[in-house]
C-alpha cells in the first residue's frame, strides 16, 4: 500500500537540515504564500478542517483564534516535541526527517496570531533530534527564515529549543508551560486556556510537531485539496506509529479513516512467525485495547470513539497470541504510577492502587470485589482526576474489562493469549 | 451578573464567581481540602467535585467559574461516590491513629470520613512514610497524616513568602519536605506557624496541641498585642488559659500571623506579668490604679520640667504601639512636655 506522503513528503531525499534544499522540494513555499496574506492563515486553517494531531483532535483553527483574538503586548507559539507516549514515534521521524516543515509551520502559525517568540519544548530523551534542530534552526537563521524582518516581510520571529527532564506530564501543554517557566511540570486547572493565559500569563498558541508541520501543505495547496483527503470531520493524512508484535514496525503517513487491518496486513506485514494477532493497543499507553476482532476499524476519531478504540496521536501497538494482557495491564499501571506528577489526588493515590489490584489478578490472588473496586475506581479517576493523565491512565484496564472480561475471572491464574 | 441554578435554587452572581462562592452564598456546604480563599485555586484534592450539567467529567467548584445558565447539582451518587473514593484514598495510607492526634475533633479528613459514611478503606497502605521532624520549638511535623493538599506549601511560598516548604519528588512519591531535607530548626523556617494553622490534619501541629482537644476551648477575636500592624486572631481557651492562637482574616492580616501572634502567648497567664500599674513606695513596688499612676508620672514630669527645663525629658515611643498613638505620643512629648527629645526603639 502506497503511502501519502504531505506532512513527510520528500522526505528522505534531500539534507535534513539544509533550508536550501527544503526549498528545492517546495518548502517554504506556504510560509510566502502566508506572510503575503497574514490575516487570511487563520481563515484558511479553519477551512481546511485540519485537527490536532497530538491526541485531543482539537480543531487548529479555532484554536489559533483565540490567540488570535487576545489581545496583548507578548504572544508565543509553542511547539509540544514531548512525544512521550510509548509507542508513538510520528514526531521524532518529522524532526530528524523534516525540521524545516516545522520550523516553517510555526512561523506561519506565529504569522497567524502575531507571535514573535517561539519554542520548541523537546523531550530530554532525543538527543539526536535536538542535534538535527539546532542545525536546522542556525539554517533557518541564516537564510533569513528567523530573526528580524523574516524575508523582508516586517515581521520578527524567532525559535528557542528548549529541552525537558524526562517527565510524560510535560506532554499536556499546560505542565508544559509550567515547565518551561523553569518550574514543577504540574498541569494547571483550565480556563484560562493557554491560548488565552499560556506562557508567562501570556497568549499562547500549543501545537504538536505533526500539526504544525501540517500548516505549510495547507497554506500552498489550499484547504480544499486538504479535505479531499482523510475523512469528513477529520482531514489530512495521519502519521501512525506500528509497533510491537508486527513485521515492519516504524512510522507510515496515510490519510486519516486508514483501516487498522489494512496497517496492520498491507503495511506491517501481519505478526512475526505467523502468530495470530490477539489484541491491539490504539493511541499509546493510555488508549484502550481492543480485540482483534475489531481490526476492521477504520483510524478516525468518530470511528475509534464508536468501537472503543482510541484514536490519540494514531498509536497502534500489536499483541499477538503469546501476550498476557495482565502482563501489559500491570507494565502499563506502573508507567502511570512513575509518571503521575502528584498533584490531583485521584490520580496520585489512585494508579498505585490500580497497579496493586491489577498486580493482584496478575498473581492470582484477587478476591471477591476486586474486579468491582478496579471499575470503580477506574471509572472515578476517568470522571474525576485533574488532567489527561489521570483521566485516561485507566483506560487501558478499562478496555480490556469490556472486550476481554475473561482476563479478569477471579483466580484464573495467569490468563495467556486467546484463553 | 451571571444566573445559574445550584441544586434546583437559582441565583445571581458577578462575573468570575466561582461555583464554591455561589454555593457558599447560598448556604451549600462542600467538603474542602486544598481551598485557600487568600490564594488562587489549586483544584487538587478534588474533594469539592460537582456535577455540571452538560460536561463529561466532574468539575470542581473552587477553580471553576459560574457561567449563564449553568445548571450545577452538588450531592449527586456520582459526586457523593467520588468523594467517599478520594476520602477512602487518601484514608488508606493514613496514619489513623486519632487518639493520640492533636487534630482530632478539627481535622477534616476525620471529619468527611464521618460525614461520607467511610469507616474504613478499602484500598491497600503502600506507602512508607517519611521520619517525623519534632525540632521546631513550637510546632510537629508528621508525614504520615500528610494529605498532600498543599496548603501548608502554598502558604509559604505565597502569602509567608519564606520559601521554606517545598513539594518534593513526584506522583506517589510526592511529599512536603524541606530544601536538602533539612530539619526545620536547621532551616530558614522563620517559625510564623501559618503552615500549622492551614493544616486540615494532623501533620503540622503545635506542640502545645495534645493540651486540648478543640470542642474543650471557647475562641476569643482580638488584637494582636505585639506590634502596631493590629493583626485579628482568635486567642483559644480552655478553663481560662490561652492555650493556643489561630489567625483571623482581618484587615491587615489575611488569615496569616507571625512567630510572636503566633506561639507567644504564654505570658498571658504567667505569673510574673503586671496587671496593674506598680508605683514604688517606701523602697517597694506597689500595686496602684491607672489614675494614682497617671498622676504620679504627671507630677513627675511637671517637677523635672520646673526644676531642670523640658530639655532635661525624653521620651521613647514603642514599636507595639499603633502609628496613631506614636503621632499622638510624639505631639504630647513637643506640646505638652515642650521637647523635641522623643524617639522611637524600631529607629535603632
Amino acid at each position: 500500500m502506497e503511502e501519502t506522503r504531505v506532512v513527510l513528503h520528500k522526505a528522505g531525499e534531500f539534507l535534513p537540515t539544509s533550508s536550501l534544499e527544503y526549498e528545492a522540494v517546495g518548502g517554504y513555499a506556504g510560509l510566502r504564500k502566508a506572510a503575503a496574506d497574514p490575516d487570511q492563515i487563520v481563515d484558511v486553517i479553519k477551512a481546511s478542517g485540519l485537527r490536532g494531531r497530538g491526541g485531543a483532535g482539537f480543531p487548529t483553527g479555532l484554536k489559533m483564534s483565540f490567540t488570535k483574538g487576545a489581545v496583548a503586548d507578548q504572544k508565543y507559539v509553542v511547539c509540544n516535541a514531548d512525544e512521550g507516549e510509548p509507542g508513538t514515534n510520528k514526531d521524532r521521524v518529522i524532526m530528524e526527517e523534516v525540521p524545516h516543515r516545522l520550523i516553517e509551520g510555526m512561523i506561519i502559525a506565529a504569522l497567524a496570531v502575531g507571535a514573535d517568540q517561539g519554542y520548541i519544548y523537546l523531550r530530554a530523551e532525543y538527543p539526536h533530534v535536538k542535534k538535527v534542530l539546532e542545525k536546522a534552526l542556525e539554517d533557518a537563521r541564516t537564510h533569513g527564515f528567523l530573526g528580524r524582518d523574516i524575508m523582508g516581510s516586517g515581521f520578527d520571529f524567532d525559535i528557542q529549543l528548549f529541552i525537558g527532564a524526562g517527565a510524560y506530564v510535560c506532554g499536556e501543554e499546560t505542565a508544559l508551560l509550567d515547565s518551561l517557566e523553569g518550574k514543577r511540570g504540574e498541569p494547571r486547572f483550565k480556563p484560562p486556556f493557554p491560548g488565552v493565559a499560556g506562557l508567562w500569563g501570556k497568549p499562547t498558541l500549543v501545537n504538536n510537531v505533526e500539526t504544525l508541520a501540517n500548516l505549510p501543505a495547507i497554506m500552498v495547496n489550499g484547504p480544499e485539496w486538504f479535505r479531499s483527503m482523510g475523512t469528513e470531520s477529520f482531514p489530512g493524512t495521519k502519521l501512525f506509529t506500528l509497533s510491537g508484535n508486527v513485521n515492519n514496525r516504524g512510522v507510515y503517513e496515510f490519510p486519516v479513516g486508514v483501516t487498522i487491518r489494512q496497517l496492520f496486513e498491507e503495511v506491517g506485514g501481519g505478526c512475526p512467525d505467523g502468530r495470530r494477532l490477539y489484541a491491539i493497543q490504539t493511541g499509546g499507553a493510555s488508549g484502550n485495547i481492543i480485540p482483534a476482532s475489531l481490526l476492521d476499524t477504520p483510524m478516525d476519531q468518530e470511528s475509534c470513539d464508536k468501537v472503543g478504540a482510541t484514536f490519540g496521536a494514531g498509536d497502534l501497538m500489536f499483541m499477538d497470541e503469546t501476550c498476557c494482557l495482565l502482563d501489559v495491564l500491570e507494565n502499563l499501571a506502573e508507567f502511570f504510577v512513575k509518571e503521575s506528577c502528584g498533584k490531583c489526588t485521584p490520580c496520585r493515590e489512585g494508579n498505585p492502587q490500580l497497579l496493586h489490584l491489577v498486580q493482584k489478578f496478575r498473581r492470582g490472588k484477587a478476591q471477591d470485589g476486586d474486579l468491582d473496586l478496579l471499575i470503580e475506581l477506574g471509572s472515578a479517576m476517568t470522571i474525576g482526576c485533574l488532567c489527561g493523565l489521570g483521566q485516561m491512565a485507566p483506560n487501558p484496564i478499562l478496555s480490556v474489562v469490556r472486550f476481554f472480561p475473561q482476563v479478569f475471572a477471579v483466580n484464573n491464574v495467569y490468563v495467556r493469549g486467546a484463553s | 451578573m451571571v444566573s445559574l441554578t445550584i441544586d434546583g435554587r437559582p441565583v445571581k452572581v458577578k462575573k468570575g464567581t466561582t461555583i464554591l462562592e455561589a454555593c457558599e452564598f447560598l448556604g451549600i456546604d462542600i467538603p474542602t481540602f486544598c481551598h485557600l480563599k487568600q490564594l488562587k485555586a489549586e483544584g487538587s484534592c478534588r474533594m469539592c467535585v460537582v456535577e455540571v450539567e452538560g460536561a463529561r467529567n466532574l468539575q470542581i467548584s473552587c477553580a471553576t467559574p459560574c457561567a449563564e445558565g449553568m445548571q450545577v447539582h452538588t450531592r449527586t451518587e456520582r459526586v457523593v461516590s467520588f468523594r467517599r473514593l478520594v476520602i477512602e484514598l487518601l484514608l488508606a495510607n493514613h496514619d489513623t491513629n486519632c487518639f493520640s492526634c492533636p487534630a482530632t475533633g478539627r481535622c477534616k479528613l476525620y471529619q468527611y470520613a464521618m460525614e461520607y459514611g467511610v469507616e474504613h478503606s478499602r484500598f491497600a497502605k503502600y506507602k512508607p512514610h517519611h521520619p517525623k521532624d519534632e525540632s521546631s520549638e513550637f510546632f510537629n511535623y508528621d508525614p504520615s497524616k500528610c494529605i498532600l493538599c498543599r496548603r501548608c506549601v502554598r502558604v509559604c511560598n505565597n502569602l509567608q513568602a519564606n520559601h521554606t516548604l517545598s513539594l518534593k519528588n513526584r506522583g506517589p512519591d510526592t511529599w512536603v519536605g524541606l530544601p536538602f531535607d533539612k530539619l526545620f530548626k536547621d532551616s530558614n523556617c522563620v517559625s510564623c506557624g501559618n503552615c500549622v494553622s492551614v493544616c486540615p490534619t494532623g501533620a503540622l501541629t503545635a506542640k502545645a496541641g495534645k493540651s486540648y482537644r478543640i470542642w474543650e476551648v471557647t475562641k476569643t477575636r482580638t488584637t494582636c498585642p505585639y506590634c502596631g500592624v493590629g493583626c485579628q486572631m482568635d486567642l483559644l481557651v480552655k478553663d481560662g488559659q490561652v492555650v493556643g492562637v489561630e489567625p483571623a482574616e482581618g484587615g491587615a492580616n489575611p488569615g496569616i500571623l507571625c512567630v510572636k501572634g503566633k506561639w507567644a502567648y504564654h505570658f498571658v497567664n504567667h505569673p510574673d506579668r503586671l496587671t496593674t500599674p506598680l508605683i514604688r513606695r517606701d523602697g517597694e513596688l506597689q500595686p496602684a490604679t491607672w489614675d494614682e499612676a497617671l498622676d504620679y508620672v504627671t507630677q513627675g514630669i511637671q517637677k523635672i520640667k520646673e526644676e531642670s527645663g523640658p530639655d532635661a525629658i525624653a521620651g521613647f515611643a514603642s514599636a507595639r504601639a499603633t502609628n496613631e498613638e506614636n503621632y499622638l505620643f510624639m505631639k504630647m512629648m513637643r506640646a505638652a512636655v515642650g521637647t523635641n527629645n522623643v524617639d522611637h526603639c524600631a529607629r535603632l
